[in-house]
């Protein structure tokens, strides 16, 4: 099979920094919905521009191709002519403007142009400060990506991530492309594991603050934060139940590392125990309907996902192939399971079809970690190193796309891709 | 290309032309020769990102006042100075090599003499492989050693294991020397 290798650096200028943002397609057999996204009419001279952040959601989601607009500017009023769009290969066109309508203040419109059909898909507007443009953009795209897809986008959504630089460590919450991070945390002490919380306001993580491992529930708003677990030993890998009430955990406080249940809603509750065993049991994650946990284990002599009843009961094991199957993470529809997996000294972001049980690799790199589904279950980000740095990458679900985020200098690791946030 | 610039010229004048068109304005002329298509009017987005609370986060730093006082920078190195205090480990193992048996039995000694005296293993691994399953590798590295001190009798109370996984390393790199010296739990004494 040739490898098509298409590389498009869009480049935006952030407030601070030149970012470069790189969306790779590799893989033939590829469906991609091609869209023209005009230049917003009024948006010329601003730092954010519309049309480059939405055509850049799109393309991360590797379910759409740029059409290259050739400069055109178009307002949301425009009458394109919608036959030319689709001689240039553009199956929808995109339009809009921003208009400033105050101090600080402006109003974002666009529509949408069906160029097949010959229609006009509709449109919305977005009034907002300066700083909330990217958001607005982001907004855009969800709505052009339902339109099109029928599908949930999750570009308006936020990850949140771990960056080391110099010697400290930095809990980001950033936008789904990485941009607009902002600290929730500061440290000298390395923080592993974030995880959203199922409301999209709640972090819980891992900080070794303390000189040991203790997890957190850190509420982004207000910067106010719980000690949740802090048992003798250590304490890690939580991971929250679909309605939020529980945590699952890592504990060594009564020998070996072993999983646990702690109510989150009360500070006086004691962690119930949800498997015993001789092995390391670890990084537990709850399935969508919260009835099974799937964690990882090496009670058979090596590293294997297994999946055992919230309830307690017999663990059966999910990963057959290979020697080291760490870091699982499943898909909201609960179809997709995708982990960390060691071939040949390496370690790749792999994906089991969990009805098939049949798996495979989504990348040539070495190095991968951490991987967390996007929540309408198309993407996953993860962790990897590229040119020596560690960084972040979104994938498709077939590993046909993916794209390199951009953000903060330094180490970035440990991504968690939070909630849909209702509109 | 000439032809490209022609439609460009061509829909950007469209554009001009049909930009004082109000939005819900219906029915326009459609110039492509095409059948007339409806303009439907915006939606104002229910929420507004400026009404987004979401959108702000409020930092919580740590790394003031902190300094090196985080335990084992201050407290241990005068008492690394008197006595060994590493461990090393096997690629993969938490078996811990005969050569050690010797200081562990004098942090035994030591601890059953000073009853107030609390000990700290701390558990590392090497940079291989995800960092929530090394902490639990470096965690069986720390209980090994606990282990050991218990069986010489050191009480559980004066002892917690726990570990750092690949989070701490004392060489950076991925050099085979490197990972030799960051396979290790470190006795700190509190």
């Amino acid at each position: 099979m040739t490898k098509i290798l298409l590389s498009l650096i869009l480049m935006f200028t952030g407030a601070q920094t030149m970012a470069q943002f790189r969306v790779e397609v590799s893989g033939a057999g590829l469906t991609q919905f091609p869209i023209a996204i005009a230049g917003f009419k009024g948006n010329e001279g601003m730092t954010q521009k519309m049309a480059a952040i939405v055509q850049a959601d799109l393309e991360r989601s590797g379910q759409f191709r740029g059409v290259d607009p050739a400069g055109a500017v178009l307002d949301e009023n425009a009458r394109p002519d919608l036959s030319t769009w689709r001689k240039q290969g553009a199956d929808a066109l995109l339009t809009g403007s921003v208009i400033r309508v105050g101090d600080d203040r402006y109003e974002v419109r666009f529509r949408l142009w069906d160029s097949v059909r010959m229609q006009d898909l509709g449109g919305q507007s977005h009034a907002a400060p300066a700083a909330e443009l990217r958001r607005v953009a982001h907004r855009i795209a969800d709505a052009v990506y339902e339109k099109l897809t029928g599908e949930k986008g999750v570009f308006a959504t936020r990850i949140a991530y771990v960056t080391k630089s110099a010697a400290i460590y930095n809990l980001w919450v950033a936008d789904a492309d990485g941009e607009s991070a902002q600290s929730a945390l500061r440290s000298v002490e390395p923080i592993i594991s974030p995880s959203w919380a199922p409301n999209g306001n709640q972090l819980a993580y891992v900080s070794f603050e303390s000189r040991k491992p203790v997890v957190y529930v850190h509420d982004v708003d207000t910067g106010k934060r719980r000690l949740v677990a802090n048992f003798k030993g250590s304490n890690s890998a939580p991971a929250w139940s679909p309605d939020g009430k529980t945590l699952a955990l890592t504990l060594s406080r009564d020998g070996g590392s072993q999983l646990f249940l702690l109510d989150v809603g009360s500070s006086s509750a004691e962690p119930r125990r949800l498997a015993t065993s001789t092995a390391i049991d670890t990084e537990p994650v709850f399935t969508a309907d919260g009835r099974l946990i799937y964690f990882v284990s090496d009670r058979g002599g090596s590293p294997q996902i297994y999946k055992i009843p919230t309830t307690g009961g017999s663990a059966e094991r999910v990963t057959f192939t290979g020697s080291y199957n760490i870091s699982p993470t499943l898909s909201p529809d609960g179809r997709w399971l995708a982990y960390i997996s060691r071939v040949a000294g390496a370690f790749k972001l792999h994906v089991q079809d969990l009805s098939s049980g049949q798996a495979f690799a989504l990348t040539d790199t070495t190095a991968d970690e951490n991987p967390s589904f996007a929540p309408n279950g198309r993407m996953i980000i993860y962790a990897t190193q590229q040119q020596g740095r560690e960084a972040l990458m979104t994938s498709t679900i077939d590993g046909k796309v993916k794209a390199r985020l951009a953000g903060q200098s330094g180490d970035l690791r440990e991504p968690d891709w939070g909630p849909l946030i209702p509109q | 290309m000439y032809k490209w610039t022609l439609i460009l010229a061509l829909v950007m004048t469209l554009a001009a032309c049909s930009s004082p068109i109000k939005l819900n304005e219906v029915n326009v002329e459609d110039k492509s020769g095409q059948a007339s298509v409806a303009m439907k009017t915006l939606t104002p987005a229910t929420s507004t990102a400026a009404g987004d609370k979401k959108a702000n986060v409020a930092t919580l730093d740590t790394t003031a006042g902190t300094k090196n006082a985080t335990g084992a920078g201050a407290g241990t190195d005068a008492l690394a100075a008197a006595n060994a205090r590493i461990i090393y480990f096997e690629f993969d193992s938490f078996v811990i090599r005969p050569e050690y048996q010797a200081m562990i039995e004098t942090h035994a000694r030591n601890l059953k003499v000073n009853k107030n005296q609390r000990i700290s293993i701390e558990g590392h691994t090497d940079e291989r492989g995800g960092r929530e399953y090394n902490l639990a590798l470096g965690q069986k590295r720390a209980d090994s050693v606990r282990k050991a001190l218990s069986l010489l009798g050191v009480p559980d109370a004066q002892m917690e294991s726990v570990s750092f996984g690949k989070e701490k390393p004392a060489i950076t790199g991925d050099t085979e020397v490197a990972m030799e010296k960051n396979r290790r739990a470190e006795m700190v004494i509190r």
